[in-house]
């Protein structure tokens, strides 16, 4: 139980300390923008960085309200 | 040229002063020249776990400031040959530590000493940070508990962003020290193992020290426990340090101790 919730913990600060510092930034502006249209939550827009050996890919999620 | 090594761990209490004191000692009485310094200002301790906080007349900040030299500052053990404390400032001024200060210690200790045991504060502050700057080697010390992995973690982060050898491009040897550690309570489910700790952490592991009495009597009696060698912790220490050149030395006491019939019929 407790081995558990501590990976599930580290492994998410971990990816989050592995990003650059603007990402979070940028999730709240893309946020700010999406707003300015439709009413979404936070968690509905994820932004994930992945790091290839030649390229970074930007993923950009946004789950928008049926 | 010093081997400066960071004891650190981010949570407080887990034993981070305790762990500077025994594996500085354990490297002095192999013969290697060892200074041990309290980077914890406003809050210094090792004077009290080595039993010299009578004998501190300078400490660490004068020596950054100039307004005492190192030889007029540093604590010759008593006990052990080759053995010196750099003890922590008292003063409130959270900025004493400067990162170029710091450095012109470290390289002058450097010409002298074959190694620098930096007893890091608690926390992810400045101070903390200071500490394992310079490091070329972390013994993360962790308690096998969430609160304590987690901290450890976030230090192993730390280490791999934020240090000297980071920002050169190189890596910081990284090694596991779980303290206080109780094999029954682990049966019992109670306490996270030695394994899951190590898998969650991913790094290499140094030692194992059990929790025992023998540590807060060494504290009380200002001795480092590794030179208490009839205690469990004092052995797991010196095998720590051991392991440090590299010896191959098994982990002990990582399972319950069976007692032995007789202990059993004379109900201990």
């Amino acid at each position: 139980m407790a081995k558990e919730r501590l990976q599930i913990i580290v492994a998410h600060e971990r990816n989050k300390r592995e990003q650059p510092e603007y990402i979070e930034k940028m999730q709240q502006e893309i946020l700010a923008v999406i707003r300015k249209y439709v009413e979404i939550d936070d968690e509905q827009v994820k932004v994930n960085l992945d790091n290839n050996d030649e390229c970074s890919i930007l993923e950009l999620n946004v789950t928008l309200p049926e | 040229m010093a081997k400066i090594i960071v004891v650190t761990s981010g949570k407080g209490g887990v034993g981070k002063t305790t762990t500077s004191a025994s594996i500085g000692t354990g490297l002095a009485q192999r013969g290697h020249k060892t200074v041990i310094i309290d980077f914890d200002v406003g809050l210094r301790n090792l004077d009290l776990i080595m039993g010299c906080e009578r004998r501190v007349v300078y400490d660490f900040v004068n020596v950054i400031n100039g307004e005492s030299n190192l030889k007029q500052t540093l604590i010759k053990d008593k006990r052990v040959d080759n053995l010196y404390i750099l003890p922590a400032s008292q003063t409130r001024d959270k900025d004493a530590l400067t990162q170029e200060g710091v450095e012109k210690v470290l390289d002058e200790l450097s010409e002298d000493f074959d190694f620098i045991v930096c007893d890091s504060p608690a926390g992810i502050e400045r101070g903390a940070q200071m500490a394992l700057y310079f490091a070329d080697m972390a013994i993360v010390v962790t308690n096998p508990e969430v609160s304590s992995v987690r901290d450890s973690d976030r230090i192993l982060g730390i280490l791999q962003s934020k240090s000297r050898k980071a920002e050169k491009g190189e890596v910081v040897e990284e090694k596991l020290l779980v303290t206080r550690y109780n094999p029954e309570r682990v049966e019992e489910g109670e306490m996270l193992s030695v394994e899951d700790v190590k898998e969650i952490l991913a790094i290499e592991l140094l030692g194992v020290i059990p929790e025992s009495e023998a540590v807060l009597k060494a504290s009380n009696q200002g001795s480092p426990v590794i030179l208490d060698d009839e205690s469990n912790s004092g052995k797991a220490y010196s095998d720590a340090v051991g392991r440090l050149f590299g010896e191959e030395i098994e982990h002990r006491f990582l399972e319950v101790e069976k007692k032995g019939f007789f202990k059993r019929l004379m109900g201990a």
